[in-house]
């Protein structure tokens, strides 16, 4: 990409940041809104600078918890979803219970967490675990149920193992799906290890809170900032993989130019 | 349930017998209705009729991946264990396997070591004359080429009976043409069983030595004739009296939309 097409696909996103924040320092230098309510943004940025150890240690907390969350939902979900593909009869008793897990909200567990795993790591980890796993569960299973019907009838021609089908067939051909979920996983775990921290103490979780009882109005919208950036790294983290391994023959990972 | 002949053989042919083969679907209700039919081993024959009419349920029973429901079907190699190729309506080809990995894939399924596998892959695909793309991904392939790779995917166990599911339905009419001259040489080299179904009366007329005419569902046969054509079918056929006046005969036997409506 040249220098002007780069700026052309950067300069629309660009532009309504610049304006509200422009807005924003405006609004409060006016004083037409209290700075309790909304910080200036060049106190955002103090606040980014001065606290920057403090923040950037949170951060790494708070990423490398959603990170082991993620990781875990990735290996729980895979495998159950494995599972329940190769039996009809598992799927229809365990689906419906991945579906109403689902919807359980995650900030009303998380105190049953902290009973089960105490304060820290753990339960903040389970908490990213738990919010993540299930769009993996629901598009992995979509994507090994999806399989061409002439792809599985060819192993079945030549008498392919279960494992085979598995392995050569099923699993490569769902890798589209098991990525788009991982997309949306990544994205929730962030959220999951924050609504953790809430409740199970430590990383931007534990600095929003203690932000907000000191009514430090701009480390909030700093730590803000920050939590909603590793969502955007770990989703990033995924498209590269995705397109690092579909890119050969995948038409949505490929370049039409 | 298929074994291979080792490297550098060539199988011979596999005869069908067909005995009051009966299918019924729940849905769509009785397709077939006591077919009897028996082929020699080498033969090409062409299974013809109008589409629905059952001619892939009788191709799919035939290739071992549905069981009829009562009747009785044995397919038996001339020689040594019984192999069977599937060439389907689409390439079904696997998107993230180049031309050569779709092309082993059958080998590696049985358990044959890489480098047999490639050896055996090679010698087919230049056989279908695509030695020069076997390192190409399939959607760098055009429809004939895919289909040409499918093709030679169904050859690497060297199978004594090749099944064929219209595969050049959805091919441009050159290209169509020029697949089914390939067909004719493979056939001519390797002289295994063909069974080719197609709904198309020139299409079976230009490849078939005998043309077996179904109905429309449930299936009957309605005729079951030998092609009085000589064996080298080259693109001058198309155009002589034999090839058109075959085809007005086998034309006349095959059912029309309307009377199926």
């Amino acid at each position: 990409m040249t220098f002007r097409a780069r700026m052309a696909s950067f300069l629309p996103p660009l532009l309504p940041l610049l304006l509200s924040i422009a807005v924003a320092e405006t609004v409060v230098r006016m004083a037409w809104v209290p700075s309790y309510l909304i910080p200036a943004p060049s106190e955002v940025f103090h606040s980014l600078v001065d606290d920057r150890i403090e923040l950037a240690l949170a951060a790494w907390e708070t990423l490398s918890s959603a990170l082991a969350g993620l990781v875990l939902s990735f290996a729980v979900g895979t495998l159950f979803s494995v599972a329940l593909s190769s039996s009809d009869l598992a799927r229809r008793a365990f689906y419906p219970y991945a579906v109403f897990f689902q919807t359980v909200p995650i900030i009303s567990i998380a105190p049953l967490l902290v009973i089960w795993f105490g304060f820290g790591r753990p339960t903040v980890v389970a908490s990213a675990a738990i919010v993540s796993v299930f769009p993996i569960i629901a598009s992995t299973l979509l994507g090994l149920k999806s399989t061409e019907p002439a792809l599985v009838d060819l192993f079945k021609l030549y008498s392919a193992t279960g494992r085979q089908t598995l392995w050569m067939l099923k699993i490569p051909f769902a890798l589209p799906q098991i990525f788009s979920g991982l997309r949306i996983a990544s994205g929730l775990a962030v959220v999951g290890a924050i609504v953790g921290e809430f409740i199970g103490g430590g990383g931007l979780g534990s600095v929003v809170d203690s932000a907000r009882t000191q009514q430090r109005i701009d480390r909030v919208f700093a730590a803000v900032l920050i939590s909603s950036l590793l969502g955007i790294v770990l989703v990033g983290a995924v498209n590269l993989v995705s397109s690092l391994s579909l890119s050969s023959w995948h038409t949505s990972e490929r370049k039409s130019s | 349930m298929n074994s291979i002949p080792q490297l550098g053989q060539s199988a011979s042919g596999a005869a069908i017998f067909c005995e009051n083969i009966s299918r019924t679907f729940t849905g769509t209700g009785l397709v077939l209705d006591r077919i009897s039919f028996q082929i020699q081993p080498g033969e090409f024959v062409a299974l013809l009729g109008p589409s629905g009419s059952g001619k892939s349920s009788l191709l799919r029973l035939i290739a071992g991946l549905d069981r009829a429901d009562s009747g009785r079907l044995a397919i038996e190699a001339a020689h040594g264990a019984l192999s069977r190729g599937f060439v389907f309506q689409e390439p079904t080809l696997m998107p993230w396997r180049n031309v050569l990995r779709n092309t082993t894939l059958p080998l590696e399924l049985v358990g044959w070591s890489r480098d047999n596998a490639n050896v055996r892959a090679e010698e087919e695909l230049r056989r279908v004359r695509l030695a020069d793309f076997s390192a190409r991904y399939p959607h760098e392939l055009s429809g004939g080429m895919k289909m040409r790779t499918s093709v030679a995917r169904a050859l690497t166990t060297r199978p004594n009976l090749l099944l064929l599911d219209e595969p050049f339905a959805a091919l441009d009419e050159p290209t169509r043409h020029g697949l089914q001259m390939q067909l004719r040489e493979i056939w001519a080299t390797l002289r295994m069983t063909v069974l080719f179904v197609t709904h198309s009366v020139t299409e079976a007329v230009f490849l078939a030595e005998r043309i077996i005419v179904l109905s429309h569902r449930p299936a009957r046969i309605l005729l079951d004739e030998s092609i009085a054509l000589p064996p080298s079918r080259t693109e001058a056929l198309r155009t002589s009296v034999d090839y058109i006046t075959e085809i007005r005969r086998i034309g006349n036997a095959v059912p029309t939309v309307a009377e199926g409506l």
